[in-house]
């Protein structure tokens, strides 16, 4: 059964539909990757799916056994703020939160795996470090570890390349994987980069307002939308 | 220096603005931080002048000062939170629009009951002479709470001043914190207000995080950081008004500003270091 499913559901900004009639599953441990050009709903859906928007129309269905405490969420690093005073850990450690109920203490496995996150994402040596003061790949880097702190069952992440030199986005791209592959977290993407879309994820979802596509990677490059946003290069 | 702390401990007046003074301080210091980074400085301001607001009227009435004016002001920042979040008055402008009525509502029913008072002059520039013994107790009770809530909220308040939205989607009840940091802030505002003016208690929540800002880069060390600021501005403050008849709630902030400046200058001199080295 899918953990999420959404059911021709419609997004509006004070009567302004900005994303309508859109269909489709979320499973188990698979990769999606979204889409569409700026304006095109993209970040709407995501918030959707986050619970934050609510949808004018059509149903969200999560299944029972997706608590909000199983998702993890890396948001564009513009919006977070610039000027914070944090250490890399202490923004780490914050994707813990959910986890904690109503403790209101960190314990010592919550440390544990913040720091084996931070290994992971090679962050570790810059744990000390001011969050304000990093490059944006390593912005990138300690947000994705905040959101694996959090993430049990689903990581959802807003254009995480964005800003990010090809070299390094490759990076990111390669840990995205290997976190979905290994951790079997499904994966959901907002992403620019229909290359690296196509080559990485099991499904592409693509919107312009409304939904164009939504199936495996293999039948888009066949698709005639595919095609057309391929461009032909493959 | 011995001799003078000594001379000024001998009047109870005094010891009750320090204890209560103190305490104070160290609240506004650590809510000061997580306000500042959440972009509401402004609601400590407006919530002070709900509270001169609900002073005067409280005065008006005969009623009590602190148990008319805490509800009120209590209610105020929760009715500020829910305008800022959802309506189409923006968060600044909808704090400039309640002050101001509460400031005007207040200016009313004082003119039209006691007139200009030196107790309603208090209110406005502050008086440690203005507290009695039953508001000293009712304010170390609530800035204990305030201390104790604050120390057992601090990673969730924490996580939802660093980023609202992450703490929502991974389903934390951020509205529930928010709603938390309001109260706090309202409850300190009010215990401070009448020692430091309704219209320089918000400096007493901003400058020592500011301050602190300039120089500490982890959350952990800038609260802890401020509230040693705060505390020891606080203290410098009310020697200095003792020794030269100053008013209290101005010359904190004027040790505050000093403060603000030492910290600023020494951030630039880190910098500069650093940029050579």
């Amino acid at each position: 059964m899918a953990m999420i499913s959404c059911q021709d559901i419609s997004f509006a900004y004070e009567s302004n539909i900005v994303l309508s009639a859109v269909n489709f599953d979320i499973e188990e441990g698979s990769y999606i990757s979204i889409l569409g050009e700026n304006g095109s709903g993209k970040s709407t859906l995501i918030k959707g799916l986050l619970g934050l928007q609510k949808p004018i129309k059509g149903k969200i269905n999560i299944s029972e056994t997706l608590k909000n405490s199983d998702i993890g969420y890396m948001p564009q690093t513009n919006a977070v703020q610039k000027d914070f005073p944090a250490s890399v850990y202490e923004v780490v450690l914050s994707g813990r939160l959910n986890n904690l109920g109503i403790r209101p203490f960190y314990r010592k496995q919550d440390r544990e795996n913040a720091l084996s996150n931070m290994e992971f994402l090679n962050i570790i040596d810059i744990k000390d470090c001011c969050f304000r003061e990093l490059s944006g790949g390593q912005q990138q880097r300690a947000l994705l570890a905040r959101a694996l702190c959090a993430a049990h069952k689903l990581l959802i992440l807003d254009e995480p390349s964005s800003g990010l030199d090809p070299l390094v986005s490759d990076d990111l791209y390669q840990l995205i994987k290997n976190i979905n592959l290994k951790q079997k977290i499904a994966i959901v993407m907002v992403s620019h980069d229909i290359d690296r879309a196509v080559e990485y994820s099991d499904y592409i979802l693509h919107l312009q307002n409304k939904q164009l596509f939504f199936g495996t990677a293999a039948d888009y490059l066949k698709s005639d939308i595919g095609k057309i946003f391929m461009g032909g290069r493959k | 220096m011995i001799e003078l702390l000594s001379e000024m401990f001998s009047y109870t007046f005094l010891v009750r603005a320090v204890i209560v003074g103190f305490l104070v301080s160290i609240c506004a210091s650590l809510l000061g931080v997580s306000l500042v980074l959440k972009r509401y400085s402004m609601i400590g301001d407006g919530l002070s002048h709900v509270g001169f607001g609900s002073l005067a009227i409280a005065s008006a009435l005969n009623l009590a000062p602190l148990a008319v004016s805490i509800p009120v002001v209590v209610a105020a920042a929760f009715i500020l939170l829910r305008i800022s979040e959802n309506s189409k008055i923006k968060g600044d402008a909808s704090i400039a629009l309640m002050s101001t009525s509460a400031m005007a509502i207040g200016v009313i029913v004082i003119s039209m009951t006691t007139g200009l008072t030196t107790d309603v002059c208090n209110y406005m520039f502050g008086s440690i002479l203005a507290m009695s013994e039953n508001d000293v107790y009712l304010s170390v009770v609530l800035s204990i709470i305030v201390l104790i809530l604050f120390i057992v909220f601090y990673n969730k308040i924490f996580a939802v001043t660093f980023d609202e939205n992450f703490s929502r989607a991974t389903g934390v009840q951020a509205g529930i914190y928010n709603m938390l940091i309001a109260l706090l802030t309202a409850i300190t505002i009010v215990l401070g207000m009448r020692m430091m003016g309704a219209l320089l208690i918000s400096s007493l929540i901003i400058f020592p995080s500011l301050t602190s800002m300039r120089l500490c880069k982890t959350f952990k060390s800038v609260i802890i950081c401020s509230v040693f600021v705060s505390v020891l501005c606080f203290f410098i403050g009310v020697i200095i008004s003792y020794l030269y008849a100053a008013p209290t709630g101005a010359s904190i902030v004027g040790i505050n500003i000093i403060a603000f400046c030492a910290f600023s200058l020494a951030s630039m001199i880190k910098n500069k270091k650093g940029g050579v080295l």
